[in-house]
């Protein structure tokens, strides 16, 4: 008997939020561009099929757009948002430990000696999400976040696992033997070259070699990695932050929390540094993530997490915080020994695409930026009055460029999906 | 800035709950008295607690026409749409045909299943198995503003 680690991914998930309320996208390509509609960031499988690449510039496939019938969406985040938190609702129904890793994804534990057969099991919670939302997902199981990871890409690729595989002793060695070694989370494309070099091609070479050798050619870092591979759990959450994708902050406390105001001063702290990071890298996030949780191993276990959808992407500190604060008083309940707390960022996008917009080249717009950041410390000081005088402030109807977007299906009354009956 | 809030609970309900709840009083209130009635509210209603069974698959539709007026649905309603529930017999759904949404009342008769429209100026659809046919979700409430 032992807990396993599940990680559940939702396919092409801004693509397939956009299907639910529309059928007629079901079967067709579907491309949901970035904010300015400057390009794709996420794609239908059908999408996929004609050839459109991650972060490919609009411009370079608006041919496809008549001869194919693809169907282009601008981002919908308050409805992306929405359709993740029920998500996320189901999955906390199904496991007593999930961990929210960004808008789409979150690993959750299995515990083997309850569950006679876990891919019917996690079957069971893709049929639930997919009747009650709409949503596609994808299931990996497997000792390690690590190799569920693996399990999950290999779930999503090939229909034949029906969105659902558990790597165990039987067919670990022959998947990571078709596992290119770049394709290996943590590994990067520098890595990779190098490791040819050697003759490493997959991830099954790759952990055949020595620990030292590894340590020396990988860091410490690469042999934990390794280790996961060969199914040793040895990674928290945020070591797996993938430098692209996610940007992950947390620590499990000294002595139990209690006080609202001390979870809000440990979680201000995680995203200082996070914000940090994300700048150091040149983006800026969509998504803030946060949670909080007790003991494991309490009886009264009590764990939330709480997805802000940013009205636009950011790497502000006083902006990123305050989002996060939001989310935590919303999950926060008294009377919980708090015993860990963090927080997300996620759906980056490069600082560059401020600058590719018109409008932010504009002097006055820069002035209008520098005068919001003032405003934002001033918030943080004094609290939030301002903050709506900012928000009224700066209603610019020309800042998103958004021609595509669809309706607000679940959060405003007049823009509800209509039929004609 | 404003930033969209979403919250997620298991188990709780989606949709906003009611800022104040309708208090419902234990015993009537008399006018004029300095009332010691307050004593009394119990609990406060909560419309969601009452129309929302599943605050996860639940949905809200608009509908246009008249097609479903024997129903009690009328033109401009809003319908509480259940994704969770497994259709059965007459009632009333959201389904999906050849890409378009329709809201039709399910019926079963030997091993036909028809679509049917409430108003007899509008055809019953048989469901063969040809047709690209799916359930979206069930009408658990239809809202009406007089």
């Amino acid at each position: 008997m032992s807990e396993l680690f599940a990680l559940l991914d939702c396919n092409n998930f801004f693509a397939s939020c956009e299907r639910v309320f529309n059928p007629k996208l079901w079967g067709k390509p579907v491309v949901v561009l970035s904010n300015n509609d400057g390009c794709a960031i996420a794609r239908s499988n059908e999408a996929k099929a004609l050839g459109i690449k991650m972060g490919q510039p609009f411009f370079e496939w608006q041919h496809l757009l008549r001869e194919h019938k693809v169907h282009v969406f601008s981002p919908n985040f308050p409805l992306y948002g929405d359709l993740s938190a029920r998500t996320m609702a189901i999955l906390h129904g199904w496991s007593e430990n999930v961990e929210v890793y960004s808008i789409d994804e979150a690993f959750f534990t299995l515990n083997n000696e309850f569950i006679e057969d876990l891919e019917t099991y996690c079957r069971q919670i893709r049929t639930h999400v997919k009747q009650w939302i709409g949503m596609p997902v994808s299931i990996g199981i497997a000792k390690t976040r690590t190799l569920a990871k693996v399990a999950n890409e290999l779930a999503k690729k090939h229909p034949e696992y029906r969105g659902v595989l558990e790597l165990n002793e039987h067919n670990t060695e022959e998947c990571l033997k078709k596992l290119p070694v770049g394709d290996v989370w943590g590994v990067g494309r520098r890595s990779s070259v190098k490791l040819k070099v050697y003759g490493i091609e997959t991830a099954w070479d790759l952990i055949q070699k020595s620990d030292d050798w590894i340590r020396q050619k990988l860091t410490i870092s690469g042999l934990r990695m390794v280790y996961e591979l060969r199914g040793t759990a040895c990674m928290e959450i945020e070591d797996l932050d993938d430098a692209k994708k996610h940007i992950i902050s947390s620590r499990s406390f000294g002595r139990p929390v209690r006080k609202l105001s001390e979870l809000k001063e440990a979680v201000a702290s995680y995203m200082a540094r996070a914000a940090e990071k994300l700048r150091s890298q040149h983006s800026m996030a969509n998504v803030v993530t946060v949670y909080a949780r007790s003991s494991l191993h309490t009886e009264s276990y009590f764990g939330k997490s709480h997805t802000t959808v940013l009205p636009e992407p950011t790497n502000h500190t006083p902006t990123l915080i305050k989002a996060a604060h939001i989310g935590l008083e919303k999950i926060f309940e008294p009377d919980v020994a708090y015993k860990k707390a963090g927080i997300a960022l996620s759906k980056f996008v490069p600082e560059s695409f401020h600058q590719l917009n018109l409008f932010e080249n504009d002097p006055a717009r820069q002035k209008k930026q520098k005068l919001l950041k003032l405003i934002d410390s001033i918030n943080l000081e004094n609290g939030r009055h301002c903050v709506n005088f900012a928000s009224t402030g700066f209603k610019k109807p020309w800042r998103m460029k958004q021609e595509f977007r669809s309706p607000n299906y679940t959060a405003d009354w007049q823009q509800i999906l209509k039929i004609k009956i | 800035m404003t930033l969209s809030i979403l919250t997620i609970e298991a188990g709780k309900p989606f949709a906003a709950p009611l800022k104040k709840g309708l208090p419902l009083f234990a015993s009537p209130v008399s006018a004029g008295f300095p009332s010691p009635a307050d004593d009394y509210i119990e609990r406060h209603l909560d419309l969601n607690e009452l129309l929302i069974k599943h605050p996860t698959a639940t949905f809200f539709v608009r509908v246009e026409g008249l097609s479903m007026i024997n129903a009690g649905i009328k033109n401009g309603d809003i319908l509480i749409v259940d994704k969770s529930l497994q259709p059965s017999n007459n009632n009333v759904v959201i389904a999906v045909l050849n890409g378009e949404f329709l809201v039709k009342t399910l019926h079963k008769r030997g091993n036909q299943t028809w679509l049917l429209a409430e108003n007899p100026k509008y055809q019953p659809i048989l469901i063969t198995s040809e047709t690209n046919f799916e359930i979206w979700g069930v009408v658990t409430s239809v809202i009406h503003n007089f």
